[in-house]
């Protein structure tokens, strides 16, 4: 499986590298993207920009923006192209194919982002290293690659789900945006909540240090991503494809 | 007895309250260019997807390359080619690119892959042109790499819908010339649905027609031409009495006599005997003005059947 998931990848990738005239996809798009999340923010935050874990927060949303970017194109824009079909007719298992839609996503949006992450560190080092090496700290360093890797694969995974059941990729666009709106419900439920139950709450994150709360973080997200998995693999059927 | 490649039993699809496939039996034998004919939305779409495991049955199985397609799909798609409605082509993507991507999927190696590409776009005039995406082509040249990209992995069994619909003349007789010479080269089965008599007629050694989800004929295309649609000859003149039509009706080969208003049509079982009709209207004391031989053709057939069908129950496709 594993060898037609990376044929599914490829495709999906040179795909994404071919747009043309699109911000978010496109040799040009990435160029962009990286100039200003690898060498502008960084430089306007100076040293900060690897000394602080809150670097993490900044980070997270990075893989959510560049996914979110092109995999409501995985199988509706197939559908509406008129290559869904032929696709499903070939030999490729069910399986292969989702995994091939939600790996292609990620590789995108985390490679991407870890260009972008050391293109950020090689930039604060021209400007302020002073013949010094600066770099994250350890536990920051493996905070940005698995924090990233799992919002990468959470965004893919519910992109790729929206696809799935979308007539057109402007239709799975805005059922995405939809769900990454309701990402922000915590933040207009929590000044509605009980005063005693907000100052608990509040206690307990104050409590936690910046790399205990990733952690606990990367642990929510990985449940997440293990159930948008799940939900995808048991959703992804040929025949209800076909009839859509 | 040549292999069967595919054969279906009470085979069956609704949707909703329509029956798109009702009751098909059908046996496709190997190495053949077999014609599965139809007006549009008589269920020969569908009957692709059920071949292919695309769709679940409603009732009636279905067995390709020895295989039933609702326990073993997935084998039956990994052995077989499918040119479907739609070609399927992805357009920002260069004719190698979509060649290559689907070379991989079939697990073709490498070296295989390039010489197999090169071959194929070779042989529909195309290759000086693999590095364009496929979206600036023509509809013909995109449909010929469809053809091409279906018969990449060489299959035992190639499925092509329509693969001349909305082309030009010039390009269907250039595809269709195309598909004869790779399918005798390939030496594969090719399943074709069209609603296209003449190229069917020209390219098939066998047909079966649907209407309605229901198989009407099947067999080799002179057998079906004979059938509904028998020769007949048509005589304008006077003098057609009762006897004169009972003594060509007893004429060997003649199947039937009609005579009105001044015209007498012979329908005949087998190749007609003019000679003898004429000496029958002669002895017979008829004055002759015109003899016309209706020739069968395929066309006729096709439309005798279909319009008999029609007639026999509009509502068929209703559940």
């Amino acid at each position: 499986m594993l060898r037609d998931m990376r044929t599914v990848v490829w495709k999906e990738i040179k795909e994404i590298l071919g747009q043309q005239g699109r911000f978010k996809g496109g040799k040009v798009g990435m160029l962009i993207f990286l100039a200003v999340f690898g060498i502008v923010l960084p430089l306007q935050n100076g040293p900060d920009w690897i000394r602080s874990p809150l670097v993490l927060i900044y980070w997270a949303w990075v893989p959510f923006l560049l996914a979110s970017g092109v995999v409501a194109d995985s199988f509706a824009g197939e559908r509406e192209r008129h290559t869904l079909e032929t696709l499903l007719a070939s030999r490729l298992t069910d399986r292969a194919i989702l995994a091939g839609k939600i790996g292609a996503a990620v590789v995108y949006a985390w490679g991407l982002t870890l260009v972008c992450v050391l293109a950020g560190a090689a930039a604060i080092n021209i400007a302020y290293g002073q013949g010094r090496l600066l770099f994250y700290a350890a536990p920051v360093a493996a905070g940005i690659v698995g924090l990233t890797f799992l919002v990468a694969l959470l965004a893919s995974g519910l992109g790729v789900l929206v696809s799935l059941r979308a007539a057109t990729v402007r239709q799975a666009q805005q059922t995405f945006s939809i769900a990454f709106l309701l990402m922000f419900i915590p933040l207009f439920v929590l000044p509605m909540l009980p005063a005693d139950l907000k100052a608990k709450l509040l206690a307990a994150v104050s409590g936690l240090d910046a790399m205990a709360a990733a952690l606990v973080v990367i642990l929510i997200l990985a449940v997440a991503d293990a159930v948008i998995l799940a939900v995808a693999d048991a959703r992804f059927r040929r025949n209800r494809l076909i009839l859509d | 007895m040549s292999e069967i490649v595919i054969r279906t039993e009470n085979l069956g699809r609704d949707f909703k309250t329509v029956r798109a496939v009702d009751g098909l039996d059908l046996e496709v034998p190997a190495g053949i260019v077999f014609g599965f004919l139809g007006p549009n939305g008589a269920g020969k779409t569908t009957t692709i997807r059920l071949l292919l495991g695309l769709l679940e049955p409603s009732r009636g199985r279905a067995e390709v390359l020895g295989r039933d397609v609702a326990a073993r799909g997935a084998e039956v798609r990994a052995l077989s080619g499918a040119l479907l409605e739609q070609s399927g082509l992805y357009e920002r993507l260069s004719a190698a690119d979509n060649l290559e991507y689907y070379g991989r999927i079939w697990r073709l190696s490498e070296a295989d892959r390039r010489a197999r590409i090169r071959e194929l776009l070779g042989h529909f005039g195309l290759w000086d042109r693999r590095g364009e995406p496929a979206g600036r082509w023509s509809r013909g040249m995109k449909q010929k790499l469809a053809v091409a990209r279906a018969l990449l992995h060489r299959p035992r069994l190639v499925f092509l819908d329509e693969p001349t619909a909305g082309l030009d003349p010039v390009a269907a007789a250039s595809l269709r010339d195309d598909l004869a010479g790779l399918a005798a080269r390939e030496g594969a089965t090719v399943f074709l649905t069209t609603h296209n008599l003449d190229e069917a007629e020209r390219l098939c050694r066998r047909v079966a027609i649907i209407r309605s989800g229901r198989l009407l004929a099947e067999g080799p295309v002179d057998e079906l031409k004979r059938g509904p649609a028998a020769p007949a000859t048509d005589v304008r003149g006077r003098g057609f009495t009762p006897a004169l039509t009972g003594r060509i009706g007893a004429l060997p080969g003649v199947a039937g006599v009609e005579a009105a208003d001044g015209r007498l049509t012979v329908i005949w079982k087998e190749a007609p005997d003019t000679s003898a009709l004429l000496r029958a209207l002669v002895d017979g004391g008829a004055e002759v003005d015109e003899i016309t031989a209706r020739k069968a053709t395929f066309e006729a057939a096709f439309l005798k059947l279909v319009k008999d069908e029609g007639e026999e129950n509009a509502s068929c496709s209703a559940i």
